[in-house]
């Protein structure tokens, strides 16, 4: 049996490559997302986090994943991209 | 190729090496006389001569039309087929042409030959030819210099052992343990959120070097693993050593010769072996759950490469795994449950429930960290020469399990942080954690497991006074769920 032509195992993705945004050069006035994704204790080095961004002029809105062992829920992503210009994900443990 | 149109009339197909196709040609000549007559040779086009044959020398018409004997009469009407018979039966062929005196003098009965089109040495190569466009996997070639076990490796989509090479021929066959459609979308497999259809999943299952008719059990754990229950994504990115634990059961095990007995949980099995295996290259190559990137495990298992095993459920005195959990004991079924490797519990002295039930639960208290509780499942599996002191003492499996649970409740002092001098523990808290049974109404005790956390099957050979342990990952809605399905042919 010949075994020289196969199957591609893959699921053949191809890629979508968008570019990045570029880095703001300040936060000053800027909305910052800080997204918490439930690992024990995330929320302590969010709160640091919070305290200096506001500290330099930064909005800060906070949000949480329901469960770290599973992706962020699509409508979460949306709220985020809508209301923020920049995020933050943390893991803490 | 698609498939060719039979002329209207008689179709008949032929080949000359079949002493019944020869002994028909007097009444293929009566045919002919009466009505429109088109006669397929397959081996060779001088035959029968009269009446003239077309040949069907790359059985396009012999494969696409499914025959199986010859030589095999077809009525066709506006280009399709509305009756067929096979072989050389009189009285049939009479009926069939509606000629009263066809092939007068004839036997009165010859059983036809098998079609050239199913010769084991073809049928492959003609199921590639005339059904390979069924098939929309992008196809690489392979240099003739190059290895094609190694290019499998160099290009990432081994688990660390040789793959089989999927070949169109192989993943044809494959195909063939299944009734579902090649183009079928199984499931959605994580991390990448790819589609998964029947054609990919045989890919794999080639691969891993299934036999066909192990595919169904593969799809219904591809099926199985990539719920949001289970939690696929969540298990492959978490740093603790646990994998896809597929446990079968049901008549089908054995139709598939899977090992429920001695070394039920090792190797040397190929459905074992394979099944469990051809899911983790699902993921590994449609997901893109590979260790290193989104696998972020701290030391895995060798469970990872695959982990399957059958019960065997016709001796299990208390049942199955999957009858536990909602589905008859004689459906194949498996479950799915997200584990560690299995330990082993050694007591070869107990012979009563009580004084064994007292050694299970001391080792399952163990599991992760005897201080940490509730968040883990566990699958217990039992074998013979344990099972049997339950079942002689007429402990069922329901009598089992509450015995073992009564057993594994820790008063929580024992169980806080600190407490026994490791800081490991459960949190006593009024925030997030419990609270202390000398503060509140909170729990003076707390159980190992929660209430369906311990799970029992039966499986391993008729010697040995052992039972091992399947430890399971974070369980509930913030980890997985055991998802137990039947098999889907």
């Amino acid at each position: 049996m010949s075994t020289r032509t196969i199957l591609d195992p893959t699921g053949e993705q191809s890629v979508a490559e968008r570019a990045r945004l570029a880095r703001p050069a300040s936060l000053d006035g800027l909305t910052v997302g800080l997204l918490d994704i439930s690992k024990p204790r995330g929320n302590v080095f969010l709160d640091r986090i919070e305290e200096r961004l506001t500290g330099i002029g930064a909005s800060v809105k906070r949000y949480k994943k329901p469960t770290f062992t599973k992706p962020a829920p699509v409508d979460l992503r949306h709220e985020i991209a809508t209301e923020c210009h920049v995020v933050i994900e943390a893991l803490a443990d | 190729m698609s498939k060719p149109v039979l002329p209207d009339g008689f179709v008949v197909v032929v080949k000359r090496d079949c002493e019944t196709c020869q002994t028909v040609v007097p009444a293929l000549r009566e045919i002919a006389a009466h009505a429109e007559l088109t006669v397929y040779t397959q081996d060779d086009p001088t035959f029968p001569g009269d009446p003239a044959a077309e040949y069907d020398e790359d059985l396009s018409v012999s494969w696409h039309h499914d025959i199986e004997t010859v030589p095999t009469l077809i009525r066709v009407v506006d280009g399709a087929e509305t009756a067929r018979t096979f072989g050389w039966l009189q009285s049939e062929w009479r009926a069939f042409t509606g000629i009263a005196d066809l092939g007068e003098g004839l036997p009165p009965m010859r059983p036809g030959c098998g079609s050239k089109s199913l010769d084991p040495d073809l049928v492959d190569e003609l199921a590639v030819r005339h059904g390979g466009s069924m098939l929309r996997s992008r196809r690489i070639e392979v240099a003739d210099a190059e290895d094609d076990i190694e290019m499998m490796f160099t290009r990432g989509w081994s688990d660390g052992l040789p793959v089989v090479p999927p070949t169109e021929e192989r993943v044809l066959k494959m195909l063939g343990g299944t009734t579902r459609a090649p183009h079928e979308v199984v499931a959605t497999v994580p991390p990448d959120l790819v589609e998964a259809t029947v054609e990919k999943v045989a890919i794999a299952a080639v691969m891993a070097g299934c036999l066909p008719e192990y595919l169904p059990w593969v799809l219904t754990a591809v099926e199985a693993v990539c719920t949001d229950e289970f939690n696929m994504h969540g298990l492959l990115a978490t740093t603790m050593p646990v994998g896809p634990v597929i446990v079968c059961s049901g008549p089908g095990t054995r139709k598939i010769g899977m090992n429920s007995g001695m070394n039920a949980l090792g190797q040397g099995n190929r459905a074992n072996s394979t099944i469990g295996r051809a899911l983790q290259l699902v993921i590994r190559n449609i997901g893109g759950g590979r260790p290193g990137e989104v696998d972020r495990a701290a030391h895995g298992n060798p469970g990872k490469v695959g982990f399957c095993f059958a019960e065997a459920d016709r001796e299990s005195p208390y049942g199955t795994l999957a009858a536990q959990r909602g589905i008859d004991d004689d459906v194949d079924a498996i479950t799915v449950f997200a584990g560690e490797g299995p330990r082993g519990i050694v007591d070869q002295l107990s012979r009563t429930p009580e004084s064994l039930a007292n050694t299970l639960a001391h080792q399952l208290q163990a599991i992760h960290h005897h201080k940490l509780v509730i968040g883990f499942d566990a699958i217990l599996v039992m074998g013979p020469e344990h099972a049997r002191v339950f079942a002689d003492a007429g402990w069922d499996r329901e009598r089992i399990i509450f015995e073992l649970h009564m057993r594994l409740t820790t008063p929580i002092d024992e169980l806080a942080r600190g407490a026994g001098g490791i800081d490991e523990g459960v949190p006593i808290t009024s925030a997030g954690g419990f609270l202390a049974p000398d503060t509140s109404d909170g729990p003076t005790s707390l159980p190992k497991f929660r209430p369906d956390g311990l799970m029992l099957a039966y499986a391993g050979g008729g010697a040995g006074l052992f039972s091992m342990i399947i430890p399971g990952w974070v369980n509930g809605e913030v980890g997985s769920q055991p998802v137990t399905r039947a098999v889907q042919y």
